[in-house]
C-alpha cells in the first residue's frame, strides 16, 4: 500500500530536517535551527493531535491543554530545583495523560459541537488557572534557569544535541504511530470514526478504546509541551491558549487530516508561512488567512494528498 | 415453549404520548425463524432497537439465553450472542469488505488494546472474515471498498458482519428493503440456508420474504402485538387482514 513517491518524500524530509543543523552552521544562521526545531516539536503536538481528530474522529478543540501541562511539568519542578529530565518529563508525559484521560472521560459522553466545545471549556480552564497562580508565575509565566538534566547523557543546552533529540523524538513517534494504527487498537480507533453504532452492534465498547486513545494523545502532547518550554527556556500560561489549540489543528487540517506524515508538513508550511509573511508585513495573518482558506478549499486532504496517491492515506 | 431463547415480557416504550411498544410479548424457540409484521409506524424499528439495546424500555423484560438482558447495552448484547442489521445500510464505508468482516471477528477474539501486530496480517481474523464472505456471497469482493458495493451486496455485507459475531440469535430490520427482484430474492435463498443453523428474528415489510421464511408471524399494530401464529394462520386472520394485508391490497 505504500506508494514509492510518498516514502521517497518521507525519506527526502527526514534527511533534509537532519541536514538543517549542517545548512544552518554553513550559512551562519543558527536562527534556522531554532526555527526548526520549533516546527517539529509542534509536528509532535499535530501528530498527537491527529491520531484523536484525524483517525479517530474526534474534534478537539482543547489541544494545547496538554501542550501547557507539559510545559508546566518542567517548570514547576525546576522552580523547586528538581532540574531531572526524567523526572520533568516522566511528570510531563503523565499529568498530561491523566488530565487528558478526565477530560475525555466527561468529554467523549457528547459529541459533534457540543464535544469541540466542552474540550475548549477544559482547556480554557487550565489556561485561567494558569494565570491566577501567582506563585508560578500566573500570566506573567516563569523563566526556567537551565533546559532539563539528563546527568552527563545528553546536554540540551547544547542546540546541536537539542535539536537531534527532538528530530529523533519525531521519528520514534511516527514509528510507533505507524504501527499502532494499522494494528487492532487502531483499526478499532478508524472504524469507529467511521461508524460508532456499527462497531457497538458487532460488539466493541467503543468508549474504552476511544477515551485510551485520547488520552494517549494528551500524554504525547504533553512531551510536546515539556520539549517547547525546553526551547523558548520560558514557562507561560498562553501555551494553552485556545488560539494555540487552534494553530494545532491548523496544522493538521492544512498538512492533511488522518496521515501520518500530513501534520508534520502541515507544522512546517504553517510555521515555515508565518515565519516568512511576518518578516514582510506585520499584517501577515491577513495573507496567511486566504491560503489556509485555498489549501483547505482545492487541497481537500491536505497538502499530504498533493502528493501523488496521497489521498488514499497511510493507514 | 419452556426454553424459549429469547422472551420477551410486557414490553413498553413511549415517546411523549405515543405508546410504541404497548405490553409486548413474543417468544422465540431456538432455530426458529420469527416474523414481525406490521403497518408502517407499528413501531417495528423501536421493537428491534429494545430487542439490540440501542433503547431502553419504560417496562417489561427481555430473557435471552436463560438470562435478563433488559439492563444490558448493545456491546454486551452481542458478546451473548445478539447480533442485529440494520434497516439502513450501516457498514464501514470507506474500509473494504473483508476488513468489515474481520473488524466484526476482532471485536470477539479478545480485547483490541493492541497497539504492535498489524490487524490485517493477522490470520486469526482474516481467515474466517474470508470464509464468511464466501457464505454471503461476497467471496469476489473482498478487496473491494464496502462503500462502493452494489446496494444488494452491502446488505449482505452487512449480514456477513453480523455472522461473524457467532451469534446465537440474528435479528435482521427489514433485510430486502429498497432491493429490487434479483437481489432480494438473492438475500431470500441466503436467509434461508441460515435458517438451518441460525435462530432468526426477522422485522419485514415484504410479503413474501415473509411468507417464504418465517416458522412464525407476530403482527405488531400499534405497538400491540394484535396476533401471532403460524404463516397460514395469520394470513386466514381476519383481524390482521383488516388491520394489515387489507391494507397493503388497496395499495
Amino acid at each position: 500500500m505504500d506508494s514509492r513517491a510518498r516514502a521517497i518524500a518521507v525519506g527526502v524530509g527526514f534527511v533534509a530536517l537532519a541536514l538543517v543543523p549542517a545548512l544552518a552552521a554553513i550559512l551562519n544562521q543558527p536562527f534556522y535551527l531554532d526555527l526548526f526545531r520549533r516546527i517539529m516539536i509542534f509536528a509532535i503536538a499535530a501528530v498527537s493531535l491527529d491520531l484523536i481528530l484525524g483517525y479517530g474522529g474526534m474534534v478537539s478543540f482543547g489541544h494545547a491543554a496538554y501542550l501547557g501541562l507539559g510545559a508546566y511539568a518542567v517548570a514547576i519542578p525546576a522552580f523547586y530545583g528538581v532540574q531531572s529530565g526524567v523526572v520533568q518529563w516522566t511528570l510531563a508525559v503523565v499529568l498530561s495523560g491523566v488530565a487528558a484521560l478526565l477530560i475525555g472521560a466527561v468529554s467523549l459522553r457528547t459529541s459533534g459541537v457540543s464535544f469541540i466545545m466542552i474540550t475548549l471549556a477544559f482547556a480554557q480552564m487550565l489556561y485561567y488557572l494558569g494565570i491566577s497562580i501567582n506563585a508560578w508565575g500566573a500570566d506573567d509565566g516563569m523563566r526556567l534557569a537551565q533546559r532539563s538534566q539528563f546527568g552527563g547523557v545528553l546536554d540540551l543546552a547544547n542546540p546541536y544535541v537539542f535539536y537531534y533529540v527532538v528530530l529523533a523524538i519525531l521519528a520514534v513517534l511516527l514509528w510507533l504511530g505507524h504501527r499502532l494504527i494499522q494494528a487492532r487498537f487502531g483499526m478499532v480507533i478508524r472504524a469507529s470514526r467511521s461508524n460508532e453504532p456499527r462497531m457497538r452492534a458487532i460488539g466493541f465498547s467503543t468508549f474504552r478504546y476511544r477515551l485510551a486513545a485520547f488520552a494517549l494523545a494528551g500524554s504525547v502532547c504533553g512531551l510536546a509541551g515539556a520539549l517547547l518550554t525546553n526551547q523558548t527556556e520560558y514557562l507561560t500560561p498562553s501555551f494553552m491558549h485556545w488560539t494555540r489549540s487552534g494553530e494545532i489543528m491548523m496544522m493538521v487540517i492544512l498538512g492533511g487530516m488522518g496521515t501520518l506524515f500530513g501534520p508534520v508538513l502541515g507544522a512546517i508550511a504553517l510555521l515555515l508561512l508565518e515565519d516568512i509573511l511576518s518578516a514582510w508585513t506585520v499584517h501577515w495573518q491577513v495573507v496567511l488567512g486566504p491560503i489556509l482558506v485555498l489549501v483547505v478549499l482545492y487541497a481537500r486532504g491536505g497538502l499530504w494528498s498533493l502528493l501523488p496517491d496521497g489521498a488514499r492515506g497511510d493507514g | 415453549m419452556a426454553d424459549a431463547l429469547l422472551e420477551v415480557r410486557g414490553l413498553t416504550k413511549r415517546f411523549g404520548g405515543l405508546v410504541a411498544s404497548d405490553d409486548i410479548a413474543l417468544q422465540v424457540a431456538e432455530g426458529e425463524t420469527l416474523a414481525v409484521i406490521g403497518p408502517n409506524g407499528a413501531g417495528k424499528t423501536t421493537l428491534i432497537g429494545q430487542l439490540s439495546g440501542d433503547l431502553r424500555p419504560d417496562a417489561g423484560t427481555i430473557r435471552f439465553a436463560g438470562q435478563d438482558i433488559t439492563g444490558l447495552g448493545t456491546p454486551a448484547r452481542s458478546h451473548r450472542g445478539l447480533a442485529r442489521s440494520f434497516q439502513i445500510t450501516s457498514i464501514f464505508r470507506d474500509f473494504t469488505a473483508l476488513d468489515n468482516v474481520a473488524l466484526a471477528v476482532q471485536a470477539h477474539a479478545g480485547h483490541s488494546f493492541r497497539f504492535w501486530r498489524p490487524a490485517r496480517e493477522e490470520a486469526a481474523l482474516r481467515e474466517p472474515a474470508r470464509a464468511i464472505l464466501e457464505r454471503v456471497g461476497l467471496g469476489a469482493r473482498a478487496d473491494v471498498l464496502a462503500g462502493t458495493l452494489a446496494h444488494g451486496e452491502q446488505r449482505q455485507l452487512e449480514i456477513g458482519m453480523a455472522l461473524a459475531t457467532r451469534p446465537k440469535l440474528l435479528l435482521l430490520d427489514e433485510p430486502v428493503a429498497g432491493m429490487g427482484v434479483d437481489e432480494s430474492q438473492r438475500m431470500v435463498e441466503l436467509l434461508r440456508a441460515l435458517r438451518g443453523h441460525h435462530t432468526l428474528v426477522l422485522v419485514e415489510h415484504d410479503m413474501d420474504a415473509v411468507f417464504a421464511l418465517a416458522d412464525r408471524i407476530s403482527v405488531l399494530v400499534y405497538g400491540r402485538v394484535i396476533a401471532s401464529g403460524a404463516p397460514e394462520a395469520i394470513r386466514a386472520n381476519p383481524e390482521v387482514r383488516r388491520a394489515y394485508l387489507g391494507e397493503e391490497d388497496q395499495a
